[in-house]
C-alpha cells in the first residue's frame, strides 16, 4: 500500500495570451520524496513552481491537473489557495532578502505562520518558533528573534525563511534556487538544514535549481527541463551518470568542476552552442535540435515524448554506455 | 614559485597596499576608529597571464578590484603600471592607464545601457577616453574577436541573452585595446550552458590578444578552470597563493580550505559525500 503522492502534475501548460512557458508538464513526487527541476533561465521551472504555488503573475494561467492532498489545486479558489499556501504546500524562494518584511522582526514573522494556521496562541507560538530557530542552527535564538532582517546575514535570513516554510509541517516544500544568492561557504550548511529538516518532517521536496551538483546532493530523482517541457527524467544516479538526451550531457558536460577539468589551465570545456530559444520563437520539433549536435530531419519536424526504456525525449539518445562524468 | 617570481615582469602589480576607511564618530568628542579594509596586498598580473582572487563576500575582493583599476587611491602602498606608479605618475600617464586597464562587470543586464544600441555602447568608452581613430573598424575588429555578428550593432541590450550581453560587455571593455581585463563574477549571473562559452572566450583572449587577466569569484572551480595561478583574500589579506591544482589538493590556509570544501561536484553529490 503506497501514501498518495505528495504532488502530482499531469500535462500542466502554463500560458499567457499564446505563449506557453510551460507545455505538457507531468511528473510524481512521492510523499517524502526528492526531486529535482533542473534548467536553464527561460526553461520554465519557475513558472512551474509559481503554478504549483497558485502564485502566477497577472495574465499567466494553469491548465492540467495538480493533485495534491486530494484536490486539484488547479480548481481551487485564490481564497482556499491561500489558507493552504504554508500548510500543505509551501517555499521557500531564491531571495531572502526580498522575501521576508523588512520592518517587522523575523521572530514575528515566523509565529505569524505557526498561528495563522497551528491556532494557538501567542506565547505558544513564540515558544515553537524558538524551537524551530534552534533546530536550524541559529544562534541565540531568542535574542535573534527579535532582530528585524536587516540585522542578520544572508545565511541567517535563509534559515529563517526556511524556517516559516518548515514550521506546520507542510507535505511539499518547494525551494525555487535557495541558495543561489548565498555566500558558497554557507550554500552546504543551508542545504544540510534544509536536507535533515525536510527528512525529519517526512516532507516532500521539489528542489528547483540549475545547479547541477546541488540536485546531485539533494534529490532522489531528476527532470530535466528545456523550453518548457521535461527533455529527460529518471533516477538523479541514473541520467547524471548516464545522460541519455544531448542537452543533459551538454549541461553536465560544461560544467567546471574537478571531476573534468584539468587544474592547471590547460582544458576546455565543451559549451553548448547557441541560447536557450525565446518563447515567442520556439523552434519546431524538438525545441533543442538548433543546438544539438545529432539534430536530422525528424527533429525538426516532430516532438519526441519521453520514451519509457531511455527517460529521454530524444529522437537519437546518446548510447547507454557513455558516462558524461569520469566516475 | 621563486624562481618565477625573479623573471617575472608584472604588467599590473599592487604593492604592499592597505586600505581603510574611517568609521562614524561613536560618541561626540570621541576619536574616529578605522577599518581596515586591505592589509599589505601583494598581487601582480603578466601580460599573457590569467590570475584569479577568490574570497568570501566581505574579504575584499571589490576594494582590491577599485584600486586596481584606478577608482580609488589607496592610502599605503603602490599601484604599478608597466613598472611606473600609477599615483605619482602625470596626466599622460594616468590616461594611459585609463585605457589600459578594463573591466568586465558581473551583470551585464544592469552594465549596459537598455536605451542604447549596441554600436553605441561599444563606441562610448572610446567617446570618454578621448581616443581618435577608425572606430568602425574597431568595431569590426573587436567583434570578431569575441564572436558576434556585425548584426549587433543596430540592436538594443533587450533583444539579446544573457551569454551573448556578457561577449557585448567584453567586446566594449576590448574596445580602447586595453591590455589588462578585470573581471568581476563575470560568469555567475549566466545560465550553466552559457558559462563554458564566456570562460573559453577569456582563455582565447588571453591568448591570442597577450592580455592579462584578473579573474575575481568566489567559486573556485571556475576560477581554477580559467586562470594559472589563484590568490586567496580573507579578511583583507592575501592568505594564500598557488597553481589551482596546488590549492585544491593542498590547501594551507583556512580560508582555503573551507573555500574548497565549499564546492560541490555532482560526483560528490552522487557519491552522497557531499553534504
Amino acid at each position: 500500500m503506497t501514501a498518495p503522492a505528495a504532488i502530482e502534475v499531469r500535462d500542466l501548460h502554463v500560458v499567457y495570451d499564446g505563449l506557453a512557458a510551460v507545455r505538457g508538464l507531468s511528473f510524481t513526487v512521492p510523499a517524502g520524496g526528492r526531486m529535482g527541476l533542473v534548467g536553464e533561465s527561460g526553461s520554465g521551472k519557475s513558472m512551474t513552481a509559481l503554478a504549483l504555488m497558485g502564485l502566477l503573475p497577472p495574465g499567466w494561467k494553469a491548465q492540467g491537473t495538480i493533485l495534491h492532498d486530494g484536490v486539484d489545486l488547479i480548481t481551487q479558489t485564490d481564497k482556499a489557495l491561500s489558507a493552504r499556501r504554508g500548510r500543505t504546500v509551501s517555499m521557500v524562494f531564491q531571495d531572502p532578502m526580498s522575501s521576508l518584511n523588512p520592518v517587522r522582526r523575523v521572530g514575528d514573522q515566523i509565529a505569524d505562520v505557526i498561528r495563522r494556521h497551528g491556532g494557538v496562541g501567542r506565547h505558544e507560538a513564540m515558544g515553537q518558533t524558538i524551537d524551530l530557530m534552534m533546530q536550524m542552527n541559529l544562534p541565540r535564538p531568542e535574542q535573534l528573534a527579535r532582530s528585524y532582517p536587516h540585522q542578520i546575514s544572508g545565511g541567517q535570513k535563509q534559515r529563517i525563511m526556511i524556517a516559516m516554510a518548515l514550521a506546520c509541517y507542510p507535505q511539499l516544500i518547494i525551494a525555487d534556487e535557495p541558495t543561489t544568492a548565498l555566500d558558497v561557504t554557507v550554500q552546504k550548511q543551508v542545504l544540510r538544514l534544509l536536507s535533515a529538516a525536510t527528512r525529519e518532517r517526512n516532507s516532500a521536496l521539489l528542489m528547483i535549481t540549475h545547479d547541477l551538483p546541488v540536485i546531485a546532493a539533494m534529490c532522489d530523482t531528476v527532470a530535466v527541463m528545456y523550453a518548457g517541457r521535461i527533455v529527460e527524467y529518471g533516477p538523479v544516479r541514473q541520467v547524471f551518470r548516464n545522460p541519455r538526451h544531448h542537452y543533459t550531457r551538454g549541461l553536465l558536460d560544461s560544467q567546471p568542476t574537478m571531476d573534468n577539468i584539468a587544474l592547471d589551465g590547460s582544458s576546455r570545456l565543451t559549451s553548448i552552442p547557441g541560447m536557450v530559444p525565446p518563447l515567442p520563437a520556439l523552434p519546431s520539433g524538438c525545441a533543442f535540435h538548433p543546438r544539438c549536435p545529432v539534430a536530422t530531419d525528424i527533429c525538426r519536424a516532430r516532438m519526441p515524448e519521453i520514451d519509457a526504456a531511455t527517460g529521454a525525449a530524444c529522437w537519437h539518445p546518446v548510447a547507454a554506455s557513455q558516462p558524461a562524468v569520469a566516475s | 614559485m621563486t624562481a618565477m617570481t625573479i623573471e617575472r615582469r608584472p604588467l599590473l602589480a599592487l604593492r604592499d597596499v592597505t586600505q581603510s576607511y574611517q568609521l562614524p564618530r561613536t560618541s561626540l568628542f570621541g576619536p574616529r576608529s578605522s577599518f581596515t579594509v586591505l592589509d599589505g596586498i601583494d598581487f601582480d598580473v603578466c601580460a599573457g597571464e590569467a590570475v584569479g582572487l577568490v574570497g568570501e563576500s566581505g574579504a575584499g575582493k571589490t576594494t582590491l578590484t577599485r584600486i586596481l583599476t584606478g577608482m580609488e587611491r589607496p592610502q599605503r602602498g603602490q599601484v604599478e603600471f608597466d613598472g611606473q606608479d600609477l599615483w605619482a605618475a602625470g596626466a599622460a600617464e594616468r590616461t594611459r592607464f585609463r585605457r589600459s586597464v578594463q573591466m568586465v562587470l558581473q551583470n551585464p543586464r544592469s552594465s549596459l545601457d537598455p536605451r542604447m544600441r549596441i554600436g553605441t555602447a561599444l563606441l562610448e568608452p572610446l567617446r570618454s577616453l578621448r581616443i581618435e581613430g577608425n572606430h568602425t573598424r574597431r568595431i569590426h575588429e573587436v567583434l570578431d574577436q569575441v564572436g558576434l555578428d556585425r548584426s549587433a550593432l543596430g540592436r538594443f541590450p533587450h533583444e539579446f541573452s544573457g551569454g551573448q550581453l556578457q561577449r557585448i560587455a567584453i567586446a566594449r571593455a576590448l574596445m580602447p585595446n586595453p591590455r589588462v581585463l578585470v573581471a568581476d563574477e563575470p560568469v555567475s549571473a549566466l545560465d550553466v550552458s552559457i558559462q563554458a562559452q564566456v570562460l573559453n572566450l577569456l582563455k582565447d583572449l588571453v591568448q591570442d590578444l597577450q592580455l592579462g587577466l584578473v579573474f575575481i569569484a568566489h567559486d573556485l572551480s571556475v576560477v581554477a578552470y580559467t586562470t594559472s595561478r589563484v590568490s586567496v583574500i580573507a579578511a583583507g589579506r592575501i592568505v594564500e597563493v598557488g597553481r589551482p591544482v596546488e590549492l585544491f589538493t593542498r590547501p594551507a590556509a583556512p580560508a582555503t580550505r573551507n573555500l574548497v570544501d565549499a564546492v560541490l561536484t555532482v560526483e560528490s553529490g552522487l557519491a552522497g559525500t557531499a553534504l
